[in-house]
Parts: C-alpha cells; structure tokens; sequence
C-alpha cells in the first residue's frame, strides 16, 4: 500500500473546487493565456468577461463586465480588459468567455483568475 | 385485354419497379441496399424486388391493385452501381413517395425498409447501407430532447470534450458500492459515469437502491469540486410503464440525465421516452446494445449509419459512436462519416467516408458522440484529434483501473484532457506530438504519471471485419 498515493480532495478546500476547462492544470501564465486568446480569435468567437464571488462560483450568471468585446480581434486590448477587471473585482474570480454566435453557444469558457 | 384490366398471375418486378429514367424528388426517401442476388437472378430483376417487397409489391398480381394509383404509391429502384473490390454484390437505389411513411414514426419506415423483404428468397443477402430522409420527414420527428448546445448549458462545459466512466464491474455490485465508484469517479474530475448497459434492476442491486446512493454521490462530488455532475442512470425496463417510474425517480432525484437501450427496448419506447426527457428538460443517454447484431456484418443487415440517424430522429442527446482507437470495430473514415451524421446539420455524400447521399436535418438538434470502450490516457491525444470537442469520451477500465483508484484515474484523464485541449489550441499536432503533450502534462499531475505508467504498452491492433468498399 505504501507506493499508493491517497487522492487529497477534501469538500471546502480551495484546491478541491475546479472551475471547468484549464481548472486541473497548472495556473496559466501570460504567454499561455494568449496563446489561448489567440486560438479564440482565430475560431472568430467574440471574447467577453464575466466575474462572481467565490462562494456564488457555481451559478449560471456571474456578473457581466461591461459587454462582450465584440469583434475584437487584439490580444492585447483583451489582455488588458481582464487586468481592469480583476482590478476593479477584487477577490472575485474572473472568466474569460469565447461567444460562438454561430452554433449559439460558448466555443470556450475558461477561469483566468481566482479570487479566492 | 387493356393495361387497365385485371390480368391474374406473376410478373417481373422489374416491369414495374425498375426505373433507370427516374429523377428522385427532393421530398422522397432514398434508400440504398448492399445486395447480392441469387444465382441467375439479373441484378435489375434483384433491385426491383427489393423495391417492390419493401413498399406496395407483393409475389403475385392483385386485383385491389387496381383500385390505387400504383405509380404515385410504389417505391422504384431506380439507380445500381458496382460494389469495389467485389463481383457478386452491387448497390441498388431505392426512391420511395414520402406517403409511405407515417408522420414521426422511425419504426414504420423501418417496418418497411427491412421488413419482410430481407427474409426474400430471390435475394442471397441484403443489407441498408443509407437512407436519405427527406427534410419533410425529418421535421415531423421529435430528434434529440435537448442537443449539444443545451447539454453545455446545461452541464456549464464549453471547449472541452466531455468525459465520463462505465462502472465496472458491469454487474454484482451493491449499491452502496456501486455509488462508492460513482462518487470517487466525478470527485476525480470526470464529469459523468454511466451504468452499464446490462445494469437494469437485478436481485444484486434494486434500481430503486442504485438511484438513491448514485444521487448522493452525484451531490457529494458536486459540492466538493464545485463542478455539474451527472450519472446516466439507465431506465431500460421491461416496461415502458416501468421505464417511466424509473425515470420520473430520477427526476425526484434531481438528476440531470438518464440513459436508455434504443435497440433492446425498441424505437417506440426510445421516442416516447426522448418525448418524456424533453417535457422535462432531462438529458438523455442512449447505449447501442445489439446493434453489432445488426450492423456488423457487411452483407446482412442495417449499417450503423443507418441507426445513428434513426436515433437522431427518434431521440437521444447522446450516442455510442465507437472510438476508432480502442477494443471495439469501427473504421476510421466511416467512424468520421456516422460522428459528422449525428452532430451536424447538414452532411454532404461522400462517399469515402460511407455517406451515400445528402442528408439535411434542418433546424434538428445534434448529439454528442461517445467514445467508449478500451481507451486510456494515452489514447487521449488521437481522440481529441479525432472527435474535437463535441463528445464525450469515456473511460472505463481506463479510470477504474489506475492502481492508486477511481479519483486518481479520473484526474488523470481529466488532466490529460484538458492538456491536450491546449495543445491543440496553441496549434500543435496532437497525434504526432501526443508523447510530448502527455508527458509534459504529467509533470505536474502524478495521477497521470501513474497512468502513463500502467498503461503504456496496451494496443488493439486488430484489422477490422467491416470495411468501407
């Protein structure tokens, strides 16, 4: 048994409460996280921010920044939206949204800071 | 006598069910049959028995026959070509008029189509290929209750291909312990598991029993990774009375998603259960039981293809696609062909990859494809390659059977999962790189190191039975 690794998740820790796609690998950087952006831009999916509470994570409506950056195609510009909103949010998660408006759903959700 | 007198006797087919002149309608249903005739019978004779046999014909002439308009009601071969690689079989195109067919009614085209006439003995062998349903007659069927975009939704899961887990052993388990392997499975990161399709309600585990500890796991994983989870708990019955008890439990149970045997329990009770899901708003599973029965051999019976879209029509929001990689037949170009049939809304022939004719599904939700059967993580890379992110791929002894457990199985996949996922989104190869990819990631997550592990010598390198022609 002693070469068997207990598996650590416990109910109320942070590091056992995922937030979705990217939640099980290491926290991404900035170099990954434009690549990602990068990948959304390239799909034309229109990037747009949302942010919640940590204890309300789990609801279908987080609060909407601003609007969705429609038809922004620099990632920059995004990149420095999600910096403003996390200024302006602190202690709340911040995620970064890819609108497919063509299939009518996300094309990507992913959480690109956590607040807890 | 005159053509419109009463002649008794028998004729050829083929006087009357043979026509090469014909221009299919756009508001037909097209058929297309694999058949191989027996000696002596001319390929045309063969083609329009079929036609005959599977619409208005029968052996003989009737005198009622004269009471219709038999031109405007009878289904016409109206197109044959050669089968490659193969002299004694040829494909035969049957076009018949949409009144044939009753209203949102997938059993009666089938009663039709493979009805009486493959116990025809002019015929050596026959079997469904493709069906064409025209647009007309998909938009009268329910399809899936809910859809893929909805299921995301639903389950609050975008960009990533879906994951789940079979629990095994498929069946002996009580139901506590069958919920214990519910509950490390979805605490690991897996979004679904899934009774096995066998799993009904056994003397071993009342479904009753299973509901309830399955929910609780459901819940308990819910609240410690704060993610949607869902177990398809399979309500095949004997009944369709019982089917519906079962699944209005699960409801009670506040469960997001129930499954079903299509082709055990038969169309009728998939439509009325599909009908019952979409009322509501629960998702719906189907497993394939028996379809290799079915569809498997290349000279008999009803290709996949043709049951994946009598699924669509009937209802599911999920289906058994195979993997193309793992323990089970399928075809890669062919696998792509029946994936493209159940998710998109309008599929191109094509030929090479099995698909005969144009297929429209109007405004028809799609379902999710399920991979499942013999993949582990380091299948992960070609996978999400093949299917992208619109399927569930699922992980049976590939989760079950990591030596530290189901939650380290289950991370270890997830991890893999998602690493893949960026990979393919920052441009690389996943199938050539896919040890690169996955190393890479298992720096980071011993689950999946040990994965890599136990599992890194493990192939299915058989040549498959059913081929493409």
């Amino acid at each position: 048994m002693s070469n068997i690794q207990d598996y650590p998740s416990r109910i109320g820790e942070r590091s056992s409460l995922k937030l979705g796609t990217f939640s099980y690998l290491t926290q991404m950087n900035s170099d990954r996280l434009r690549k990602q952006i990068d990948y959304l831009v390239r799909q034309n999916w229109d990037a747009a921010l949302e942010h919640v509470e940590p204890e309300r994570a789990g609801s279908n409506y987080w609060y909407l920044w601003k609007l969705p950056l429609f038809g922004e195609r620099n990632a920059d510009v995004i990149l420095d939206e999600i910096e403003a909103c996390k200024t302006a949010n602190p202690g709340h998660h911040v995620r970064l949204i890819g609108y497919d408006k063509l299939r009518q759903t996300q094309g990507t959700a992913m959480v690109v800071h956590r607040g807890d | 006598m005159s053509e419109n007198q009463y002649s008794a006797g028998v004729r050829d087919y083929r006087e009357t069910y043979w026509e090469p002149d014909y221009t299919p309608k756009e508001t037909d249903l097209l058929a297309c049959f694999k058949i191989v005739a027996q000696a002596g019978v001319p390929r045309e004779e063969a083609a329009a028995a079929v036609a005959a046999e599977s619409s208005t014909g029968t052996w003989t002439t009737v005198w009622t026959d004269l009471l219709t308009d038999l031109d405007y009601y009878k289904g016409r071969a109206y197109s044959i070509e050669d089968v490659s690689g193969d002299e004694n079989a040829f494909y035969a195109f049957v076009a018949y008029p949409l009144d044939l067919f009753e209203e949102g009614s997938v059993v009666n085209v089938l009663t039709s189509l493979v009805g009486n006439v493959f116990g025809f003995k002019a015929i050596r062998s026959l079997r469904l290929e493709d069906v064409r349903f025209p647009l007309h007659y998909v938009l009268t069927c329910g399809g899936p209750p809910n859809g893929i975009t909805v299921e995301r939704d639903v389950m609050n899961k975008y960009g990533r291909p879906l994951l789940g887990c079979t629990i095994k052993p498929k069946l002996g388990l009580s139901a506590k312990n069958y919920g214990r392997a519910v509950y490390e499975c979805l605490r690991g990161g897996l979004d679904f598991t899934k009774d096995d399709e066998n799993v009904n309600s056994q003397p071993f585990m009342r479904w009753q029993q299973r509901f309830n500890f399955v929910a609780d796991a459901v819940h308990l994983a819910t609240k410690e990774t704060g993610e949607r989870k869902g177990h398809y708990l399979n309500v095949t019955a004997p009944t369709v009375e019982e089917m519906y008890k079962r699944a209005e439990h699960a409801k009670s149970l506040d469960m997001p998603i129930i499954m079903h045997d299509y082709l055990t329990a038969g169309f009728t009770a998939n439509t009325s259960l599909a009908n019952w899901c979409r009322d509501n708003g629960m998702l719906l599973h189907i497993h394939r039981a028996m379809h290799a029965v079915i569809d498997r051999n290349p000279y008999h019976g009803i290709h996949f293809r043709v049951l994946a879209k009598c699924l669509r029509l009937s209802g599911g929001d999920h289906l058994h696609s195979g993997t193309v990689v793992g323990k089970l037949e399928g075809d890669r170009e062919a696998t792509l062909g029946w994936i493209s049939m159940m998710r998109d809304s309008y599929v191109k022939e094509d030929r090479k990859r099995g698909i005969f004719f144009d297929q429209d599904w109007g405004h028809m939700p799609g379902m999710l494809p399920v991979a499942s059967g013999g993949i582990h993580v380091w299948h992960m890379p070609a996978l999400v390659s093949i299917f992208g992110d619109d399927a569930v791929l699922q992980f049976g002894g590939g989760t079950l059977g990591h030596p530290w457990g189901n939650a380290a199985g289950a991370a270890a996949n997830r991890v893999a999962c998602e690493a893949c996922v960026e990979a393919r989104n920052n441009g690389r190869n996943l199938e050539k790189e896919s040890r690169e990819i996955l190393t890479e990631a298992s720096q980071h997550s011993p689950e999946l190191k040990a994965a890599m592990e136990t599992w890194k010598e493990i192939k299915f390198e058989f040549d498959i039975v059913d081929k493409l022609n």
